[in-house]
């Protein structure tokens, strides 16, 4: 274990001081030459400058423009679209409508949860901004226009908009188009031991119970989404642009949606500007474009406006969860109960793998040494957007992140005890890993208390407290919340997770080059993680070539191999792994050539980061350079070595890794006008090995920011009919920077036993951990007003009307 | 992307050309000052117009500050940005300093204009407070010359305002009273965002006792900008604690306001209870010098 430095182990000069010519980027490169450190990235010179290629900067010859028409109400059958007047339009090239979809049999299309979502609307609408029919014009602008001149007829039908009594018998169907369907209920779901729970329950001598709503929200990536579509129609090759998370599992689905083969599918993701889930799954639009493409003959691009991404692309949670958590007197958590309503939209299109229709809320037992665990969920269908997706969480942790961390603090409340020593009282001890759950999940690994000191620590919590009571003597509010949260990342393994049958596994592939720079191919896409940056460290760590010799190829499915993409903190756990061992793979190759051309057995060689050395003789040595030339050469290899210095492997993760974390939030409320702000965050994260500190802090200080933007303003909102009241980001409320502290982040390092170098996903870690302790926080403020609850997100009016005794869950 | 419908542009070189090009150009025809409520609105499509006037080259005509002994002049065309740095405004009018520092954003306010703030004449609108809260006048020229309407009579209702088709906002005026004070609270979701509630205060002391004093709430319905009876409260009074809580209490029983994503109207009741009640006290501590 290593304690948060204050100054990092090796520090990004500052370009100033930089006195080498070279670019900045490379500097801390020579003082750390190869290897995992702390590193500039080296894809930010373009994004600096402007230079990203994003999908909006891509123009193709002849390329034509699509924008969708889309439902301006929730719910209502489709009597007529007069497309007439749109057609006749002089930019206008091509319209279609539903109808002509249906006679092509792609009208609908299959979800990456078992469901079909329409693709464009024949029957009904079910949501407002629902596709209808799509326009393909010059222009965009034209194509826009021309969206105004299509007619439609509506018979408006009641909108099912609370999604609590959507199973109610008089609401009305939306799903009439499943065979049978005779109500909204999409599933049901349960993990655990009920009767082992609630033995657990009625020995317990305190049992406390909180309803708490996880409101729905939006990703909201900086770039929408879209596609570009291309064609062939003499080859019958179709290249796509898009802004994909997964562009093969995404090619392999046009192939069995469509009926194209895939070897002629190409579908390429450029630089994509954040996802964050957003972009996982197909959206209507992406197979409008490739439909238009075949019948136009042309390229043609559909980019999203902002309203149509907050409006109809996937949200993430919409849980409203009953939660009970049962102690002995003394604090000792025995056991968690929770029943889950959760809000599908109008089609379930969850991104989770297929046999988690809840994602990975199994893990809602949190941190804790438990003694039962139960849950029960039950899905509906409502008149809203579909979705569902891992907003910056792996699969529904989030949800069950909060849920846990609130209760925990709800228990501390009704024992009149601090949250730090409940939770240090129940917390998972080191010799407990591997630890199966409760509901049968398998920790890696994890050092909770350190961790939690550690942030205890930096925070001087006990200060804290001291400053609490002193305000509280003078009627100042000021409230510090706790949370401790184990995210599980990095699905699979392939033969329990899988996205319709595609197994969660990911390939690499690693040429070294005569001249010694390689380039390493992976089946993830980064969305602004740094992959290019961090995935060349991998490599450079193990076969010893510096990063700056290294390219990292992703997102062009003719150019990597098969994977499954990024999302739920899957690259560094997954393909990360993959890079390491496609370089362990190459270097034991290199080993072998090393041995020819020293003549000396491959057991008498030491390894050096870079180079072979004899044993005992460190000046007989050949670098990885030369054996790269070697390898590609004239020269002698040994029997049964083939030329060349290059490897490809395909890797099957054998368990999720479980980061970690510990997290403090301090916040100051006014209490007259219930305006509160977070003063303070610290954040302690084990993510196992670090691969590049400075990445691992940029994706923290993200995820917290994100974390308190959930917390205090993100909703996507309804009314009574269904129309969205969030379909901009004056009405969707995304934090600035004038909302956050400056965050002050540690961390703890306790490896991954399975993963090659130890290293644990890290991107969303702090996106599920930080809710919890921001509301925490504001409770503990509250706490002379005898208030345990109130629910995200925590406006100033609806802690208002908590402190006057009046809470309201926000649906 | 969001895209607009299609429309025609123009440049004003001058007050007088941008009178002509509406005069000629009709009721489709509209003005863009600084483009942040009117883009907007356009790319949403809520907005249709043919023909966009732009006027941001008057701003050398219209983009000013003058102090004269009796009253402050501004130009419709002066910025946000303008407004927020100007010496003589924090000095004179510190409730100007006070609202733009919470007036949406660096990038908005760099180019949103005061005479677009009033002529948008949103009901949350901050500035739209202020100028009542000050008494300020507003001078329109058209083709058949100038008129200075009051703010009572310039505002006439959401969205509407005495600007007529062909005719500009050119300038604001507000009158100065010695022995005067000012300030302005505003509680939002989030820095930039819109007020759920703000409050402007003016106040004149003469020795121990209150003057005269308005008091505006901006986003809390129709009729709450220079609420007589706020002022009738206050006149002859000495301020303290006791009178600005009635002050508040006052305020807050003018108001109208519903319930929606910002807040429910009892929250927001309550804060234009809260906010007059702070922005008298900061207003107050102005004139005593204990607040700058
Ligand atoms: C993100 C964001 C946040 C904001 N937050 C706030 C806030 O917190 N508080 C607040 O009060 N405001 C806020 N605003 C509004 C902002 O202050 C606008 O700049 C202002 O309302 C309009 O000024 P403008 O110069 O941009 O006007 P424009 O958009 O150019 O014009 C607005 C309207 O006024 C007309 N017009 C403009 N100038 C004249 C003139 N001289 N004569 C006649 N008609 C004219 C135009 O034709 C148009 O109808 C916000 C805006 C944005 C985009």
């Amino acid at each position: 274990m290593r304690r948060a430095p204050k100054a990092p182990d090796h520090r990004v000069p500052e370009a100033a001081s930089a006195p080498d010519s070279r670019p900045t980027a490379f500097v801390d490169n020579d003082r750390k030459p190869v290897g995992h450190g702390r590193m500039l990235r080296k894809e930010d010179p373009r994004f600096v400058r402007g230079k990203g290629r994003f999908l909006d900067d891509i123009q193709l010859p002849g390329m034509l423009h699509l924008a969708l028409l889309r439902a301006p109400i929730a719910h209502g059958r489709i009597l007529s679209v007069d497309a007439s007047a749109a057609e006749a339009h002089p930019k206008v090239k091509l319209v279609v409508t539903g109808a002509m979809l249906a006679e092509r049999g792609l009208a609908w299309m299959p979800t990456m949860s078992g469901d079909v979502q329409a693709v464009l609307a024949t029957d009904k609408v079910r949501f407002q901004g629902q596709e209808v029919a799509f326009v393909v014009a010059e222009d965009r602008y034209a194509a826009r226009d021309a969206l105004e001149l299509i007619d439609v007829e509506y018979e408006r039908l009641p909108a099912v908009v609370n999604v609590r009594t959507a199973l109610d018998p008089s609401t009305p169907v939306i799903r009439d188009d499943l065979p049978g369907k005779s109500d909204n209920h999409c599933f049901d779901w349960e993990t655990g031991d009920k009767a082992a729970t609630e033995a657990a329950f009625a020995r317990a001598d305190v049992v406390v119970s909180q309803d708490m709503v996880y409101p729905r929200v939006h990703p909201a990536p900086l770039e929408t989404c879209g596609a570009i579509a291309d064609y062939d129609a003499v080859d019958g090759g179709l290249t796509l642009w898009s802004t994909t998370q997964a562009p093969h599992a995404h090619r392999t689905l046009y192939a069995l949606v469509a009926g194209l083969p895939e070897h002629q599918i190409r579908v390429i993701s450029p630089d994509i500007g954040g996802g964050f889930g957003n972009k996982v799954p197909i959206y209507p639009g992406y197979v409008c474009a490739i439909v238009a493409s075949m019948l136009t003959g042309k390229p043609v691009k559909w980019t999203e406006d902002r309203s149509e991404n907050l409006t109809s692309t996937a949200f993430a949670r919409d849980y409203i969860m009953q939660g009970e958590i049962a102690a002995t007197r003394d604090g000792t958590i025995l056991a968690v109960r929770t029943s889950v309503l959760a809000d599908h939209g109008a089609f379930n299109g969850v991104a989770a793998p297929a046999k988690y229709p809840g994602g990975f809320f199994g893990v809602f037992t949190g941190s804790y040494d438990l003694q039962a665990a139960y849950c029960t969920m039950t899905a509906v269908y409502t008149n809203k957007a579909p979705g569902g997706v891992a907003y910056s969480c792996s699969f529904r942790i989030t949800e069950a992140v909060y849920l846990i961390e609130r209760l925990v603090d709800c228990l501390a409340f009704q024992l009149t005890m601090d949250p730090v020593e409940l939770r240090l009282a129940n917390l998972l001890k080191p010799e407990q890993f591997p630890y199966t759950t409760k509901t049968g999940w398998v920790y890696d690994s994890g050092n909770y208390e350190v961790t939690l000191r550690e942030a205890v620590r930096i925070a001087d919590y006990d200060g804290l407290r001291r400053e609490q009571k002193d305000k509280r003597a003078r009627g100042e509010l000021m409230g510090i919340g706790v949370s401790f949260f184990t995210e599980a990342v990095g699905a699979g393994p392939r033969k329990h997770m899988d996205i319709m049958g595609l197994g969660m596994a990911d390939g690499a592939e690693l040429r070294v080059y005569p001249t010694g720079k390689a380039v390493l191919r992976v089946s993830c896409q980064s969305q602004g993680q740094g992959h290019e940056t961090t995935f060349a460290q991998i490599v450079a760590e193990e076969i010893g070539i510096p990063p700056a010799d290294i390219k990292v190829v992703h997102g062009d499915t003719d150019q990597t191999p098969f994977g499954l993409g990024t999302y739920g903190s899957r690259s560094t756990s997954v393909s990360g792994a993959a890079a390491v061992l496609v370089s362990r793979k190459v270097r034991d190759k290199a080993r072998l050539i090393a041995s020819a051309m020293l003549e000396i057995s491959v057991t008498d060689l030491v390894w050096d980061k870079g180079s072979f050395h004899v044993v005992g003789d460190p000046t007989s040595c050949v670098t990885i350079q030369e054996i790269a030339m070697h390898a590609y050469g004239t020269g002698d290899l040994p029997d049964g070595v083939e030329g060349g210095l290059e490897a490809q492997v395909h890797y099957d993760p054998e368990n999720l890794t479980y980061p970690n974390g510990a997290y403090i939030c301090v916040v100051d409320v006014d209490a007259q006008t219930a305006v509160f702000t977070v003063r303070r965050f610290v954040a302690v994260d084990d993510c196992g090995t670090r691969i590049n500190p400075m990445i691992i802090e940029g994706q923290v200080h993200r995820g917290l920011t994100d974390g308190v933007g959930m917390a205090l303003m993100e909703m996507i909102a309804f009314d009574d009919d269904g129309n969205c009241l969030s379909g901009s980001l004056m009405d969707y409320l995304l934090p600035s920077a004038l909302e956050v502290p400056d965050w002050e982040t540690g961390y703890t390092v306790t490896p991954s036993p399975h993963h090659p170098v130890g290293a644990k996903g890290v991107g969303e870690s702090a996106t599920v951990g930080s809710p919890p302790a921001v509301v925490n926080a504001v409770m503990d403020a509250l706490k002379p007003y005898g208030i345990r609850h109130a629910d995200m997100p925590l406006t100033p009016s609806r802690l208002w009307e908590a402190i006057r005794g009046n809470p309201q869950p926000p649906i | 992307m969001q895209l607009p419908a299609p429309f025609d542009y123009e440049r004003a070189t001058s007050v007088d050309h941008a009178i002509q090009l509406l005069d000629r150009l009709g009721s489709g025809a509209r003005i863009v000052a600084g483009g942040h409520s009117l883009l907007p609105m356009m790319k949403l499509r809520l907005v249709n117009v043919e023909y966009l006037i732009d006027i941001n080259d008057l701003h050398r005509e219209l983009g000013y500050v003058r102090v004269e002994p009796a009253r402050i002049r501004i130009g419709a065309m002066t910025r946000h940005r303008e407004l927020l740095d100007s010496p003589e405004l924090r000095r004179s009018l510190p409730i100007f300093h006070d609202a733009e520092r919470a007036i949406a954003d660096p990038l908005v306010r760099n180019r949103g204009t005061i005479g677009g703030a009033l002529c948008q004449a949103d009901p949350s609108e901050d500035l739209s407070a202020v100028c009542t809260t000050l008494d300020a006048s507003c001078v329109i020229r058209g083709p058949g010359g100038e008129r200075v309407v009051t703010m009572a009579e310039f505002y006439r209702g959401p969205y509407e305002t005495a600007v007529g088709a062909a005719e500009i906002l050119t300038e604001i005026r507000i009158p100065l009273r010695p022995n005067g004070s000012s300030a302005f609270e505003k509680v939002g979701r989030r820095a930039g965002d819109w007020p759920i509630v703000s409050c402007g205060v003016a106040v004149w002391l003469d020795g121990a006792v209150i003057t005269d004093a308005r008091v505006g709430l901006a986003a809390v319905g129709p009729n709450t900008t220079g609420i007589p009876t706020v002022s009738r409260a206050l006149r002859g009074r000495p301020p303290s604690e006791e009178l600005f809580a009635e002050a508040g209490a006052i305020a807050a029983a003018c108001c109208t306001p519903v319930d929606d994503q910002r807040g429910s109207a009892g929250y927001k009741r309550h804060l234009a209870a809260e906010l007059t009640r702070r922005a008298l006290r900061r207003a107050v501590a102005r004139l005593d010098g204990r607040e700058s």
